[in-house]
């Protein structure tokens, strides 16, 4: 018995809107960066459900695309996370606030 | 792959290959031969810039159908190289000043430029998506470039959690009108698009409209600005330049591959809703830029205000058979963009010692010291807000023409347009007032730039490739301001060919 792909985009909507209001409501900058990633990887269901539907592997191919981009990500973030965290002590983005105006 | 898909990428390549061969020579050169790295990445830049001008454009899509190496693609990426080129000139001697002229830094300005280039050939979404990625993610680097400073540590986190969000908005939209098309091909989604409309709306208008908060966020387009006066403050200054110019021209150019599978049905919604973000982001961008005393937040504000305008002509140019004029508006308002921002951050670049924030009071008098770095400023500043005789002013002409001849929801954007220039002349104006009209103390000594004024006033550090890098982008907006016809006409033939590829 095949499940219906509806029931993958609504997980897949599920989980990206969890990522997204992560985005908007923690405060801590890991936390904001894997809420981030929760929502590409939302995004990777919705390709692969969709590429399902469509019968076309294109979709699939896209997620691996998608996988690296998300990595070089990670790569990036971290170590600009990693870097405030040594002069602030704090990775709480309600705490780096010297730019405002 | 073909030879001519090869050929196709040929700027894309030098561009790479330059970005590589001046990351690793950075390892066997000694401190004080840094300098060549800079005039290395210029050579690339120039070589793809040629490159990119002589080669033969081919009509349909390329490389698998990702790429488009058409007359648009040429221009486009002509602009972008033009950017990276002027602001490599500008980078090289500040980056030293900062003590961060390292091999990285060309490197990543490089990398970040084939980002922008791959945006603008793109005829797939894939694609666009990779081009934003690899036009951001160096930004991301390049804002935190200043590693001990506070301001910069900040600059870069804030730029990559926006940043990054808004790419994933952008992606989930790509999925979306993948999922109601079941093709990411630029123009198979445009022939998908009328049939998916009665199939499955929300799809479309959902990708759609993610694909639009996307490249908002990048353009820095109000409600999605919120980064960008924060990041261009901490970021350091030549970065700020560079970022100003290249995220920006890199976004409006996927809006112009985007506005191609805008079908007529869709475009009267798409008028109306990129309308108000541009009517929102004029008036933010123009008002608060009045009471900013920051140099850099100002042109911040100021980049935020001329992406209003450029939305004119984005919002104008979906109404189908109108979009020839808006478009070849919009990139001749780019190229100008790119001009007088890096020119005017250029010169702050030059103003600023190490570990400064320019305010206006600290260039109070500087034209009586460096009369030609004062002259130049005066230039992209009413070249900015948009007055006679600079390309400032063709530029803004060309977009509210374009929307005025598209209707009277055309009529009213650039009613209000023309509102937000005369707002900007105040602001703009004013940094020349503080130029010249307020000789500072030590204003006495003769006019002409040299050692004794420079110890008698604040200096400015005017490195000969930077002084040539000002010189350009001036010459060229006061040659775009007299005789701009040529360019246009040019331009137009463009836009035609470009829209008439699409099916």
């Amino acid at each position: 018995m095949s499940v219906p792909i509806l029931n993958y985009l609504v997980l897949s909507a599920v989980l990206f809107s969890i990522g997204a209001l992560g985005v908007l409501i923690r405060r801590n900058a890991l936390i904001l960066f894997m809420s981030i990633e929760l929502m590409l990887n939302a995004v990777n269901l919705a390709f692969i459900a969709f590429a399902r539907q469509w019968g076309d592997v294109a979709g699939q191919v896209i997620v691996f695309f998608v996988l690296v981009v998300a990595a070089a990500e990670v790569v990036v973030g971290l170590a600009i996370i990693v870097n405030i965290f040594r002069t602030k002590e704090t990775v709480d983005i309600d705490e780096i606030d010297l730019l405002r105006g | 792959m073909e030879a001519r898909d090869f050929l196709a990428l040929t700027p894309m390549l030098i561009v790479t290959g330059t970005a590589l061969f001046v990351l690793m020579l950075d390892l066997f050169l000694r401190e004080e031969r840094r300098g060549w790295l800079a005039g290395l990445s210029l050579l690339g830049v120039v070589a793809a810039f040629l490159a990119n001008l002589y080669l033969p454009t081919f009509g349909e899509p390329l490389v698998q159908g990702m790429i488009r190496f058409d007359a648009l693609t040429q221009f486009l990426n002509a602009v972008f190289l033009l950017g990276c080129g002027l602001a490599v000139m500008l980078a090289a001697d500040y980056t030293r000043r900062q003590g961060i002229a390292r091999g990285e830094y060309y490197c990543l300005v490089l990398l970040s430029t084939l980002g922008a280039m791959l945006m603008g050939a793109s005829a797939d979404l894939l694609m666009l998506f990779l081009g934003l990625e690899t036009l951001s993610i160096p930004l991301y680097v390049l804002a935190t470039f200043l590693r001990k400073n506070p301001a910069s540590q900040e600059a870069g986190l804030k730029y990559f959690l926006l940043g990054a969000f808004s790419s994933a908005l952008f992606l989930y939209g790509i999925a979306l009108l993948y999922g109601a098309t079941g093709t990411t091909k630029l123009d198979g989604v445009l022939q998908g698009l009328s049939g998916a409309m009665g199939a499955a709306p929300g799809l479309v208008l959902g990708g759609l409209g993610l694909l639009l908060v996307g490249l908002a966020f990048k353009a820095a387009a109000v409600p999605f600005h919120s980064w960008a006066p924060d990041v261009y403050e901490g970021a350091p200054t030549s970065v700020t330049a560079f970022m100003a110019v290249a995220a920006k021209a890199g976004a409006f150019a996927a809006f112009l591959r985007v506005l191609a599978i805008s079908t007529p049905a869709l475009a009267e919604g798409w008028a109306l809703v990129v309308g108000w973000l541009a009517i929102a982001t004029m008036a933010l961008g123009n008002v608060v830029a009045v009471v900013q005393l920051n140099l850099k937040r100002l042109l911040a504000y100021s980049s935020i205000a001329h992406a209003g305008y450029l939305l004119i002509a984005v919002a104008v140019g979906g109404t189908g058979a109108l979009s020839e004029p808006a478009s070849a508006g919009l990139l001749f308002y780019l190229l100008v963009y790119t001009l007088m921002t890096l020119g005017a951050f250029g010169v702050v670049i030059v103003a600023e010692g190490r570990g400064e924030n320019l305010s206006l009071e600290d260039v109070k008098g500087l034209a009586w010291r460096y009369p030609w770095v004062g002259l130049a400023m005066a230039l992209f500043m009413v070249s900015l807000a948009g007055l006679p005789p600079t390309a400032g002013f063709f530029a803004k002409f060309y977009v509210f023409r374009a929307a005025v001849e598209a209707g009277s929801w055309g009529v009213v954007l650039a009613i209000v347009g023309v509102v937000a220039s005369v707002v900007s002349v105040f602001y703009y104006l004013r940094v020349v007032y503080y130029l010249y009209l307020r000789p500072a103390p030590a204003a006495e000594a003769p006019a002409a730039g040299g050692q004794a004024e420079a110890e008698a006033g604040r200096p400015v550090y005017l490195s000969r490739l930077a002084a040539w890098g000002l010189g350009i982008a001036a010459v060229l907006v006061l040659f775009l301001g007299v005789y701009p016809t040529a360019a246009l006409q040019w331009l137009t033939e463009i836009a035609a060919a470009a829209m008439g590829a699409v099916p």
